[in-house]
């Protein structure tokens, strides 16, 4: 089902089906084209699809927004080992709910990117990682399974190619930092989910030591389209370099907030007004984070501005992986700014000391600073901290911490001197430091 | 140790999808899966999971401390896990948390007297354009309103209550 109601401005590309009665039915998928892309991909060559891939320019909508063509052609085929293909449906960056309606309303619409990837690098065997707290999911995505090897579309001879393949579900058990594609094989493989040294990048060894595809759960779901009806007929429904429709998960103070499917490159001002019905109680927008938790905020001057990758790239911030929160004039910002540093000093798996002793220090100084008890030294203090994690970590998790910091600090300065201002007691004596 | 026939049969098929020599891999979905069945992960558990995939408990015991969903001690039977990360905050997912403690009378990870319910306060966990959000056990509830909570544990607990007298 829907948790909220559709626009009439959505490109449906990959949520055509989420309204159909039924739709995660195998019978429901096969009525609307379903498994008609794999039969196509089981007659090309693995170069043909990657060339096809590599002119949809889709870019991986986990996060980091990288070229999917380019990411299968780095999964070497000649080789003796086996290899895997895992989806990451371990949805976790605050503001992300779109991984969720994917499973719930199409599963078969992933199962089938997953088999065309497989098809493609040479894989028998495909994993879906799924967070723990979806597991209604994990039985949604289980049946589905079910029902493909009911029918001879997985497991031995896939379609009469004399290609095997597997899917199996896997279940996570709470931790964010296992959307980390590393971090993600290490708990696949039974352990605390710390992330690897790289290189070597998990398309060379990955799972089990083995040449690894990971691809985020909406990247494998918008891959069935994309070979329907060709790269470059999906290239075209976004702008130069950011190929195709993606879902965004619009929260916070507008009318209407929800998923909707929008081209890339569709204007943020316009998806909150059109297709949210606008801001919440008439009030005025004061910023937006335009792509998860990890991304920096823009000011509402900032917002009129095409959604895509590249252009949220010039204005120093991330596209993410989709998660619009738009925040209203009476927002607090630095207890948002508290709030997110609490997220990642709970989530920092602690392998990394930048990490873990920054996002803990800075949770502290923003915790402190919040409850009244702040110094004017706090504010330039939060920042150098923050900047002296960016770019020393294993993973990203440390830079998710410290860039929206940096950008809560820089942008609405004003905001945290007058929070100094507000519950500063002049009455209380002057801390001196011997 | 054994589990329930559902649950054991479960487990069998969970520990051939891995490649071979690879058991360990299993460790996580066999962890979540026993706690399901006995409401906390024991040392009898975790005995018998190590077992199982062929690791010390030791190693077992290392991967619990990293996931928050897995815990050693027993929860309610309805665990109320309220998200108050930024999406939900923003439309009052604190105060439906502070609500919550009032309503059950327990703190974030208590556990109430009659051991009926749990309290967690959770991060993300992937409803923010339904904000705010809570769980209980792993049943979604979107647009959660103070009132709407309260009916929600009433509901509970009068199901609960009937169950008992029958």
């Amino acid at each position: 089902m829907i948790y909220n109601e559709p626009s009439p401005l959505e490109v449906k590309v990959i949520s055509q089906r989420f309204t159909l009665p039924n739709s995660a039915a195998i019978d429901t998928y096969l009525a609307t084209d379903g498994y008609l892309a794999v039969k196509k991909a089981l007659g090309m060559t693995p170069e043909a699809i990657i060339d096809e891939m590599k002119a949809s320019n889709l870019r991986g909508r986990g996060g980091a927004g990288f070229p999917t063509g380019m990411k299968w052609s780095f999964v070497p085929r000649k080789t003796d080992k086996p290899r895997y293909i895992i989806c990451n449906s371990d949805e976790s960056e605050p503001g992300t709910c779109k991984d969720r309606l994917l499973m719930e309303n199409d599963p078969h619409q992933l199962l089938e990117g997953m088999m065309i990837a497989g098809w493609t690098v040479g894989s028998n065997k495909g994993y879906v990682f799924i967070r723990g707290e979806y597991r209604y999911l994990i039985d949604i995505v289980d049946r589905a399974i079910a029902e493909a090897y009911e029918r001879g579309f997985l497991g031995k001879n896939v379609f009469g190619s004399g290609w095997d393949f597997d899917i199996y579900t896997h279940t996570g058990a709470g931790a964010y930092e296992c959307g980390e594609e590393s971090a993600l094989l290490e708990s696949l493989e039974g352990k605390r989910g710390i992330p690897r040294l790289k290189p070597p990048f998990p398309a060379v060894v990955g799972a089990w030591q083995s040449p690894t595809l990971l691809n985020n759960c909406e990247t494998f779901s918008a891959v069935p389209a994309i070979l329907r009806m060709g790269g470059p007929a999906y290239a075209e429904l976004g702008t130069p370099k950011n190929g195709g429709t993606r879902l965004f998960c619009i929260s916070g103070h507008v009318n209407k907030p929800g998923v909707y499917e929008l081209p890339l490159g569709f204007n943020l001002l316009r998806m909150i007004d059109e297709v949210c019905g606008g801001m919440r109680n008439g009030k005025k927008l004061k910023a937006v984070i335009p792509g998860g938790s990890s991304s920096p905020v823009l000011k509402a001057q900032e917002c009129d501005v095409p959604m895509d990758f590249d252009s949220m790239a010039k204005l120093k911030t991330m596209a993410g992986s989709g998660g619009v929160v738009v925040l209203d004039e009476d927002t607090d910002i630095v207890q948002l700014a508290m709030r997110t540093m609490k997220f990642y000093q709970h989530e920092s798996c602690g392998w990394c000391i930048p990490c873990r002793e920054g996002t803990t220090w800075l949770k502290k100084i923003l915790d402190r600073f919040h409850e009244g008890d702040g110094r004017s030294e706090d504010i330039p203090l939060i920042g150098e901290l923050a900047r002296n994690m960016l770019g020393r970590t294993f993973c990203a998790l440390g830079d998710a911490a410290a860039m929206p910091t940096i950008g809560f600090i820089e942008k609405f300065r004003d905001e945290f001197e007058a929070h100094l201002l507000k519950t500063q007691d002049p009455q209380s004596p002057e801390l001196i430091v011997l | 140790m054994t589990f329930s026939p559902a649950l054991e049969e479960k487990f069998a098929r969970i520990l051939t999808i891995y490649p071979p020599g690879r058991q360990r891999s299993a460790v996580v979905p066999m962890l979540l899966y026993a706690q399901d069945e006995i409401g906390h992960v024991s040392q009898e558990v975790i005995d018998e999971i190590a077992h199982r995939v062929g690791i010390a408990p030791m190693q077992v015991d290392e991967v619990i401390g990293y996931y928050s969903m897995l815990h050693r001690k027993p929860l309610g039977k309805y665990h109320v896990q309220v998200c108050t990360n930024i999406c939900c905050l923003l439309v009052g997912g604190q105060s439906l948390l502070e609500h919550a403690s009032k309503t059950l009378g327990i703190g974030n990870k208590q556990v109430t007297a009659d051991g009926l319910f749990s309290l967690e306060e959770v991060e993300c966990m992937g409803a923010c354009s339904w904000a705010p959000a809570i769980q209980v056990n792993y049943d979604f509830h979107h647009k959660v309103t103070p009132e709407r909570l309260d009916r929600l544990i009433e509901d509970i607990r009068k199901a609960q209550g009937t169950k008992q007298v029958s």
